[in-house]
């Protein structure tokens, strides 16, 4: 039976209750939130003057009521160490989701830390360590000095690159500008880490390098650019789940038509008409069932390629629109690098130095190197020749009326974490250079994100480029002690099966060498923990907001608070930066990131001076922040580009639509932002003039993949669904998530389930060379034959455990083009009886 | 297709709720069992009305009966699905009822035979009629609102209650 929270009423909110500025905690969009908070005690009444909302609550409320919240929006948590009610609902006035909350943010409320009603009972409350064979409770001081002490220890025999870091870079949850600084400001300013990744890949390194490399920041348009667009490229990304209220708030409104008024209006001199949109997915997603029903199927052009052949579809594409002359000669020459530069002598088999792997030149330069007939793309992708000419038509061709198309074009993980990322994102924006469609109204070329994003920290310029491959060093027994910041190897990581064997032992043999010593004995436990990382052990401290999975491995656990819990700003998918109040209590002792990575500054100070190394303890200086407000202003303010303008006074007072980064001024009190990025011409280098990329075809990039495609049976596809966010951390403790997922899904072709005799429900073990996993079989009708998809990162069932760890030139991962064989395991278990297997597409027959 | 999503949805946006042809239908429904008049102490939980919805004679297999509960207010169908199913009421345990306002934003559901799913015109939710309401995918954080049914010796069916809240009121009973 489907999960049902028998709830048949809720507390009302009082007139006086106390609101707070929330953006939603997980995706890039950052919709906008309120919470409201009221004493335990107190509640307010149906009667318009005794409620929030000033509403007659005892009567039926219409459809897109702001006077109505769910169940999962409820809970009773701490404030100031006071039980109070709390509602998180969505904000109507936000300009991002307009009221609408998606079925992760919109149980935010569910997923606070409450001890009154048991939710995420799993959140850490106090730094634990490992003591008598488990982990227990300790105080912070005695923590920080255990974590001090070894890290300058192993500092002192090995040097900086014996301390590993894997540390999230992204806004919301626990992320922010707050965070990121604080973190930063202690491996890249006090220290130069070098050995150090981020949250969900095995290097420090950006995902866009290519775009970058050519002068185009990857966020340079606003959302309502997809309300004007004439044709929208959706490209590796399924947004009706992943970037869910940016899709039905500014995507559907163009494909439904309805936004068509507000294009006459902003554009007036030119033709308009319903959006058209390109899908360029190897799976048929619900967004592109989304997509025919609103604009009807002659709208919405759906290319099927083969998985990892983006980039030859993308060079087919740009050829066509060059020899069909729709390119924009005027920008191109005033915009982008009018010289070509020479070809590197091994190009296309290798760039142009180990760190630039590609070869930027001028439009030319682009058009000979990529050129590539639409049947020649064809025959790789597997499209018809006719359906790529379509596309090009779509982006390219001139309206009617002779005026330039208005094209947006996005690309999520599908492009990023799949075959040839640099050039792959290089031939994309080839695209968008030669037709002009970047910093005008209606147009862009940006990726479209995954977390919310929230960076600043000093210059990481001493990583280099390519980045360490810190997982693959990690296996092979470098680094003494890892500090880990909200990354969970053990679930997002590529090579995980193999991760997590080698991880575990080198932990468990300085766990091994800490029972031998009695936990008061400070100097003999130091001295034990140092011995044991001679012998290949690894000292592991994970901060994180609930024990992870990589944590089970780790000697240390630093509790973190997270958005809501602290002060905590952040920026979305358009730059659009807001302040998440603090309206809670952190569980116990748990704090801010920020305030977690000032105390082991102070404490490793400490450790060095008494170790009498003056010089480098006084790196660890510049740390005394009190709150993270602190911390915003050490580090937003004096460091992000227009940061001098921005204050959390300002930001308090603009709410849940804030301001578009870069910040340019203050007028009247709000903080001037910028719309669009490159509105004037210029780009991102140094002479501001664009770069093309020359990007040939050159089949599967990653060491492995073509062997490992010749040798297994199926793809094995993977990304997200829309029940669940990132890889789970909160969602394995909600009711509502786990009573319909508690496995990761494979979507599996009918013939190929009644091929290996499996049905729905089955638990099946998804294995080749790389390693093995289990998933729940769901039947799909319009998965082909051959090709699955799995959810990604879900902690019952880790799809990274089979991707081996082939990287491209910067050390990015691909996770998409995965193959392996599948055999089962177990007919459907008991918890999947209760389960839905149909068709997730919509339908109105 | 396109044409009629595009209705529906404007006819959410213009705030569809009151005098529909939905909560006309609601005439079927009469209250058996009213609230008592006199003043009483407060209870833990809302007190549902005993309300006779139909009567199996009305239902065709797999052909949703328009109804409201627990009033007029509330759009709901009682549906007879020809299988044994969760929460299925009646001699063959076959007859369910759910309320057809989508737990996510309010827009008035369909109902698919063709898969026996409840389909959102606003954000695309799917509710499955035969897995208790259980969203197979969308965006609401609950799982459709189904009926507590009985049956009684005569084929009437009655509704006493609804295990999750219903859309637009922060009271199941208003």
């Amino acid at each position: 039976m489907a999960y049902k929270r028998q709830i048949d009423r809720l507390p009302i909110i009082p007139a006086d209750a106390r609101k707070h500025n929330v953006t939603c905690h997980y995706c890039i969009v950052g919709c906008g939130y309120h919470a409201y908070t009221w004493p335990a005690n107190k509640q307010g009444g149906a009667d318009p003057k005794a409620n929030a909302f000033g509403v007659d609550l005892s009567q039926q409320q219409a459809a897109e009521t702001t006077a109505w919240y769910s169940p999962s929006m409820y809970n009773i948590v701490k404030q100031d160490g006071k039980d109070v009610h709390i509602v998180i609902k969505p904000d109507h006035d936000c300009e991002v989701n307009s009221g609408l909350g998606s079925v992760r943010g919109a149980r935010m409320g569910e997923s606070r830390f409450s001890e009154t009603r048991n939710t995420q009972a799993q959140r850490l409350t106090d730094p634990m360590v490992w003591r008598y064979g488990s982990m227990q409770p300790t105080s912070w001081e005695d923590a920080y000095d255990l974590v001090a002490r070894v890290t300058a220890a192993v500092i002192k025999e090995q040097g900086e690159d014996g301390l590993f870091v894997s540390m999230f870079d992204h806004g919301g949850s626990a992320g922010g500008y707050e965070n990121t600084w604080g973190t930063g400001k202690l491996y890249f300013g006090a220290m130069k880490i070098k050995n150090v990744r981020i949250h969900n890949r095995p290097a420090y390194n950006s995902e866009v390098h290519g775009t970058r490399d050519m002068g185009v920041g990857e966020l340079n348009n606003c959302y309502e650019d997809a309300e004007l667009a004439d044709t929208i490229v959706a490209v590796g990304t399924n947004p009706l789940e992943t970037q869910t209220n940016y899709f039905l708030n500014h995507w559907i409104p163009n494909l439904r038509r309805t936004s068509l008024d507000k294009k006459k209006a902003q554009l007036p001199d030119e033709s308009h008409e319903q959006g058209r949109i390109v899908i360029i997915d190897p799976r048929r997603t619900v967004t592109v069932n989304a997509c025919e029903m609103e604009a009807g199927k002659e709208r919405v052009l759906h290319l099927a390629l083969n998985s990892g052949t983006d980039l030859i579809l993308f060079n087919a594409i740009f050829t066509h629109i060059v020899e069909q002359g729709w390119i924009d000669k005027e920008f191109i020459e005033k915009s982008t690098v009018a010289e070509g530069t020479k070809r590197p002598d091994l190009y296309p088999a290798r760039g142009e130095a180990d760190g630039k792997p590609g070869h930027l030149t001028n439009f030319s330069g682009a058009v000979e190197g990529c050129k590539v007939s639409l049947e020649d793309a064809a025959k790789v992708t597997g499209l018809k020749a006719e359906d790529i000419a379509k596309a090009a038509e779509w982006i390219g061709k001139p309206k009617d009326g002779g005026k330039r198309r208005r094209v947006m074009i996005g690309y999520e993980k599908g492009l990023i974490w799949g075959n040839d990322n640099y050039r792959t994102n290089g031939a994309l924006v080839n695209i968008a250079l030669a037709t002009g469609y970047i910093g005008r109204p209606g147009g862009g070329v940006v990726r479209l994100g995954g977390h919310q994003e929230g960076y600043v920290r000093p210059s990481d310029a001493h990583v280099g480029r390519p980045a360490a491959y810190v997982d693959k060093l990690l296996i092979e027994g470098k680094g003494g002690v890892h500090h880990v910041w909200a990354c969970d190897h053990y679930k997002t990581t590529l090579n995980a099966h193999e991760f997590k064997r080698v991880y575990k032992k080198r932990t468990d043999i300085v766990k091994d060498a800490m029972n031998s010593v009695p936990y008061g004995d400070r100097d003999g436990m130091v001295k034990a923990i140092l011995a044991a990382i001679k012998e290949g052990g690894l000292f592991s401290v994970d901060v994180d907001i609930i024990p992870s999975q990589i944590g089970q491995a780790s000697h240390v656990w630093l509790p973190a608070a997270e958005a809501g819990e602290m002060n905590l700003t952040s920026m979305n998918g358009e730059r659009r930066m807001r302040l998440t109040e603090r309206y809670m209590d952190p569980p116990g002792n748990a704090k801010p990131d920020c305030l977690i990575a000032a105390g082991l500054a102070q404490h490793m100070e400490r450790v060095l001076r008494d170790m009498g190394d003056t010089a480098y303890a006084d790196q660890f200086k510049g740390f005394d922040w009190k709150t993270e407000e602190d911390a915003f202003l050490d580090g937003y303010q004096k460091n992000a580009g227009g940061g001098e303008f921005v204050t959390y006074d300002a930001l308090r007072s603009m709410g849940t639509n804030g301001f578009q980064e870069p910040a340019t001024g203050v007028k009247d009190g709000k903080i001037v932002g910028t719309k669009r990025l490159y509105t004037e011409g210029k780009f991102s280098t140094d002479d501001g003039r664009a770069r093309f990329m020359d990007a040939p075809w050159r089949g599967l990039q990653a060491p492995g993949k073509e062997e490992e495609k010749a040798k297994f049976k199926f793809l094995i596809n993977n990304g997200r669904s829309n029940l669940v966010w990132q890889n789970a951390f909160l969602d394995q403790a909600n009711d509502f998530v786990m009573d319909s997922s508690p496995y990761p899904f494979i979507e599996m072709n009918l013939d190929d389930m009644a091929s290996l005799g499996l049905g729905a429900g089955d638990l099946v073990e998804v294995f080749n060379d790389a390693g093995s996993t289990q998933a729940m079989v769901y039947p799909t009708p319009t998965a082909r034959q051959g090709e699955t998809f799995m959810l990604f990162a879900f902690p019952t069932g880790v799809q990274g455990n089979v991707v081996n760890d082939g990287v491209n030139e910067l050390v990015i991962p691909n996770y998409k083009q995965s193959w392996g064989d599948i055999r089962k395991i177990a007919s459907a278990p008991e918890v999947t009886k209760s389960l839905s297997f149909k068709s997730r597409e919509y339908r109105l027959d | 297709m396109a044409k009629r999503c595009e209705k529906l949805v404007d006819i959410g946006r213009r705030q569809f709720l009151r005098g529909t042809g939905i909560a006309a239908a609601a005439g079927v429904a009469t209250v058996v069992t009213a609230a008592p008049s006199q003043a009483k102490a407060p209870l833990a939980r809302v007190d549902y009305p005993v309300n006779k919805l139909a009567n199996i004679k009305d239902l065709n297999v797999n052909e949703p009966f328009d109804i409201a509960y627990p009033d007029a207010d509330a759009p709901g169908v009682v549906l007879k699905l020809g299988k044994a199913v969760p929460g299925g009421a009646g001699p063959d345990g076959d007859i369910v009822g759910f309320a057809t306002l989508c737990p996510h934003k309010g827009f008035p559901l369909s109902y698919s035979a063709a898969d026996s799913t409840f389909n959102c015109p606003g954000h695309y939710s799917r509710f499955d009629a035969e897995a208790g309401g259980l969203q197979v995918w969308g965006q609401s954080t609950q799982n459709l609102p189904q009926y507590t049914l009985r049956v009684d010796d005569k084929g009437d069916i009655y509704a006493e209650g609804v295990d999750e809240l219903l859309y637009g009121r922060l009271s199941n009973v208003l």
